[in-house]
């Protein structure tokens, strides 16, 4: 495909939101009486300072890459996915049922859990495309409302029967080895070489695929999908199947790679920072890579930005809602790219 | 005395300039046709003097003094008035208080006199011949009584000068005939008016003086008593244009449409086809004539499979097609090109490339297995770019930066290419330049030639009557009438277009009786 100037912009507004999201972020910083340098360096430094410090900011940046694909699929299918979390937490109590409860060869059992994971999200997120498409729910109300029932309905199964018995805290019990992802470096596992591969799927699904086809279609103007004889029905349950699918391997990548047991709790939010990873990426499956890096780092390098340079690590969330802002509001920084030349 | 001066006038837009050093005057009491293809900048233009624009360079005199129009509300006290295309009111509130919107009449403050605007509203309105009920809603009006809503609203704010813009566009020949009074009664108490078309009959039948805009210059002025249309429309398009269209006689095939009782409802539910029934037969184009909005939109879809047929049957080339999805239709042999291109007919963000394919995407060669052949479709495209001369930069730009006269060219390539059996165009010339609409309607003839059945739906009467073998009025959801091509007159269609069935004959005169009539009534509450 040939490089053109609408693509260059395209790649220049992120990258501009970021800066300017991180210029005033400094003020905030100013503003707690820190040292602007010193924390930006101290930030830095926990998310990439030491092969430890790299390695669990990549631990935060992979469920960021499936849940920023999540949304980022549904919105190229016209369809707004809020649900990610929900989607997650159920693909994810599933995982941790399968990986405990059944004895498998690990050749066997972790396949077995990733397709649990995607049929579990996968439907958890259909059923919020099959009730838009059916009766017309809007989407964004249905997935808030599923992602309630996800997170209640799980906070009950760790606290009722799926309890470990013998642990302190709510959650399940520890998942059997067949079905633990194979670790790196601390927390770090195989999930990330996953997460790299199912983006490099969705990309090629989007955009080689007629499937793909159908869903740009769709989401770019249904009427004209329909127009062309495009089922807009079906390809708004099925972007939002994938869609969930995507969330649910999240979910079964912290289960089975980082926490292998299952809380509610082993979702920081991605469900929902994934929206933000999207939209930073303008919905593009590369770009979702270089966002959740960004949002991975930013997390993980406040707490040692707090402990070095003792500012507070709510800094880091306010850059992450300053960069949401910049993007959104890209006709502002539209203003600060070079002018089109008058011919 | 010159009422309206616009000396140099320039306008640019991101990449284009609308309006390149533009003079022009208008004479009190004279009727001004501002003539040129879409996009020459007659809009632009007749917005910067209304104030919704900001001219880059030029000045503007109005009364022959020197003025800075920041605001409409600027143009409006300085007397200028203008009546969009499309009209500016509010459907559910009655004439006088749509007239009032903005600047209310108010005792003590906060009440509203509605009576006293609504007697001013009633003494305008006789005064210019308006026929107006001040007390009417607007949604139980017809549309020429609205846009004559829109034309007192100006008066009632003091206008001296109109600007009409495409007044036209909406009416029916009839409703035509009445505006056309009107703007001669407006003449005479000394108004003066600057009128949009591009419709070159009317251009010569009401204005007094033309000014010819082309690629955003002024091309030319003239009396309109010493120019010919065909000398206005070369100045138009920059070249001389054929207008009459050789149509070769053919003897009509089988039946390749045949659409039978059929019915079906309106986005809100209201019942928008009432038991149609016809059919078109191969090599044969069948003209739908109506004013908007009387079924031809919902006709158009519940044949095309976009919309559900309550009751009825259509069958293409015998096999029953109502109410399938609209893949086993196209699959069929059935070509579209819809009313809207923007809404319906393109995916504006998908390149030339992948537009060219929306129907056959998924078939060989474009398609193999669950993967889109990328060579197959852009060689596709390449062979259509070059056949029907679609200018684009690239078979990779986005169907969005083309103009309208070329995103129609794809459209219209991707649908004649497929051999369909039959081709259904729906205001397949709306919004293009001359040169487009030869384009649009000589591939129209050239799928007749080749024995292909042809349903065209279009608003401009001129279209219908120049390229069919056969013309349906639909009124209301019914056709009301069929007459031959040959036989067809402006006038005979146009009465039908009102509702008046096609067997009752009728008189110039008789005509003229039944447009009027409502507006006596009116008067009479």
């Amino acid at each position: 495909m040939k490089f053109h100037k609408e693509h260059l912009i395209e790649i220049c507004i992120p990258v501009i939101a970021v800066i300017l999201a991180l210029i005033v972020g400094s003020i905030f910083i100013a503003l707690s009486g820190k040292g602007i340098f010193n924390s930006y360096s101290a930030l830095l430094i926990g998310a990439f300072g030491s092969k430890a410090s790299l390695a669990e900011t990549l631990v935060k940046t992979v469920p960021l890459i499936f849940c920023g694909l999540s949304v980022a699929f549904a919105f190229r299918c016209g369809v707004f996915n809020i649900g990610a979390e929900g989607q997650l937490l159920i693909a994810g109590v599933a995982v941790a049922c399968v990986g405990y409860a059944i004895k498998l060869p690990a050749i066997i059992h972790i396949p077995l859990c990733f397709l649990v994971a995607i049929i579990a999200g996968g439907l958890w997120g259909g059923l919020a495309g099959y009730l838009k498409a059916r009766f017309g729910a809007h989407e964004v109300i249905t997935t808030i409302m599923l992602n309630f029932i996800a997170l209640k309905f799980t906070e009950f199964l760790v606290n009722g029967p799926l309890r470990e018995p013998s642990g302190v805290s709510p959650k399940t019990p520890h998942i059997l080895e067949s079905a633990e992802l194979l670790r790196i470096i601390g927390r770090l596992n195989i999930s990330i070489f996953i997460a790299l591969i199912v983006t490099g799927i969705i990309y090629y699904l989007l955009n080689r695929t007629t499937a793909g086809y159908e869903v740009r279609a769709v989401g770019f103007n249904p009427l004209a999908a329909e127009y062309g004889g495009i089922n807009v029905a079906k390809n708004v349950v099925l972007a939002m199947f994938i869609s969930g699918a995507l969330a649910g391997l999240a979910g079964c990548c912290e289960v089975l790679g980082v926490f292998r047991y299952f809380m509610p709790d082993i979702s920081s939010d991605y469900g929902f920072q994934g929206i933000a990873v999207a939209l930073l990426a303008r919905n593009h499956p590369i770009g979702v890579l270089l966002s959740a890096l960004l949002f991975g780092s930013l997390s993980n390098g406040a707490t040692k930005m707090q402990v070095i340079a003792k500012t507070p690590k709510q800094i880091a969330s306010i850059i992450q809602g300053l960069v949401i802002m910049f993007v959104a509001a890209d006709m502002l920084v539209r203003y600060f790219l070079p002018k089109k030349k008058k011919e | 005395m010159k009422v309206v001066e616009m000396m140099g006038i320039t306008k640019e837009f991101p990449g284009i300039k609308a309006n390149e050093n533009v003079s022009f005057h208008l004479n009190k009491g004279e009727i001004l046709a501002l003539v040129g293809e879409n996009g020459a900048g007659k809009s632009t233009l007749m917005n910067i003097l209304y104030g919704l624009y900001q001219p880059e360079s030029g000045e503007i005199y109005i009364q022959e003094k020197p003025v800075v129009i920041k605001d409409p509300n600027t143009a409006i006290s300085l007397g200028i008035g203008m009546v969009h295309q499309h009209f500016m009111l509010i459907p559910p509130l009655t004439v006088t208080e749509n007239i009032i919107l903005g600047s209310e009449p108010v005792d003590g403050g906060i009440f509203i006199n509605i009576d006293k605007a609504s007697r001013k509203v009633k003494d305008i309105s006789e005064q210019y011949g308006l026929k107006i009920d001040p007390f009417a809603r607007i949604e139980s009006i017809s549309v020429g009584m609205q846009q004559r809503v829109e034309i007192l609203k100006t008066l009632y704010r003091g206008a001296e000068i109109l600007i009409l813009d495409e007044p036209t566009a909406v009416l029916t020949p009839q409703e035509i005939k009445e505006l056309f009074t009107i703007m001669r009664v407006l003449i005479e108490k000394g108004k003066s008016i600057i009128i949009i078309t591009h419709k070159l009959d009317e251009v010569k039948e009401i204005s007094d003086r033309i000014v010819v805009l082309r690629h955003g210059k002024i091309m030319g002025e003239a009396l309109t008593s010493e120019v010919s249309t065909s000398q206005i429309a070369s100045m138009m398009v920059g070249r001389d244009v054929v207008f009459r269209i050789k149509k070769e006689t053919i003897e009509p095939g089988e039946v390749v449409l045949d659409v039978h009782n059929v019915t079906a409802c309106d986005d809100r539910g209201l019942p928008a086809l009432q038991g149609i029934t016809f059919n078109v037969r191969a090599g044969e184009i069948v003209g739908i004539a109506g004013v908007d909005g009387n079924g031809q939109t919902e006709l158009v879809e519940a044949i095309t499979g976009l919309r559900s047929v309550k009751s009825g049957k259509i069958s293409l080339k015998g096999k029953e097609i109502t109410n399938l999805p609209p893949r086993k239709i196209i699959e069929t042999g059935l070509g579209h090109i819809p009313e809207d291109r923007h809404k319906r007919g393109l995916v504006l963000n998908f390149s030339v490339a992948e537009n060219f394919v929306l129907m056959e995407y998924y078939k060989s060669p474009f398609a193999k297995w669950i993967n889109l052949s990328y060579r197959a479709i852009n060689d596709f495209a390449q062979k259509l770019i070059g056949r029907f001369d679609v200018r684009t930069p690239g078979k990779e730009t986005l169907v969005r930066s083309l103009s309208g006269g070329n995103q129609q060219k794809i459209i219209i390539a991707r649908e004649i290419v497929r051999n369909p059996n039959i081709l259904i165009a729906s205001q397949p010339t709306r919004g293009l330049d001359v040169g487009a609409i030869e384009f649009v309607q000589e591939n129209l003839l050239e799928q007749r030639r080749n024995g292909k059945a042809i349903l065209l739906v279009s608003l401009e009467l001129e279209e219908i009557m120049n390229l069919s073998d056969r013309i349906l009025v639909i009124y209301e959801g019914s056709i009301v009438g069929e007459v031959s091509g040959e036989e067809a007159t402006r006038d005979k269609i146009g009465i039908m277009m009102t509702g008046v069935k096609g067997e009752e004959e009728k008189g110039e005169k008789c005509v003229g009786a039944e447009t009027v009539l409502p507006f006596v009534q009116n008067d009479e509450l």
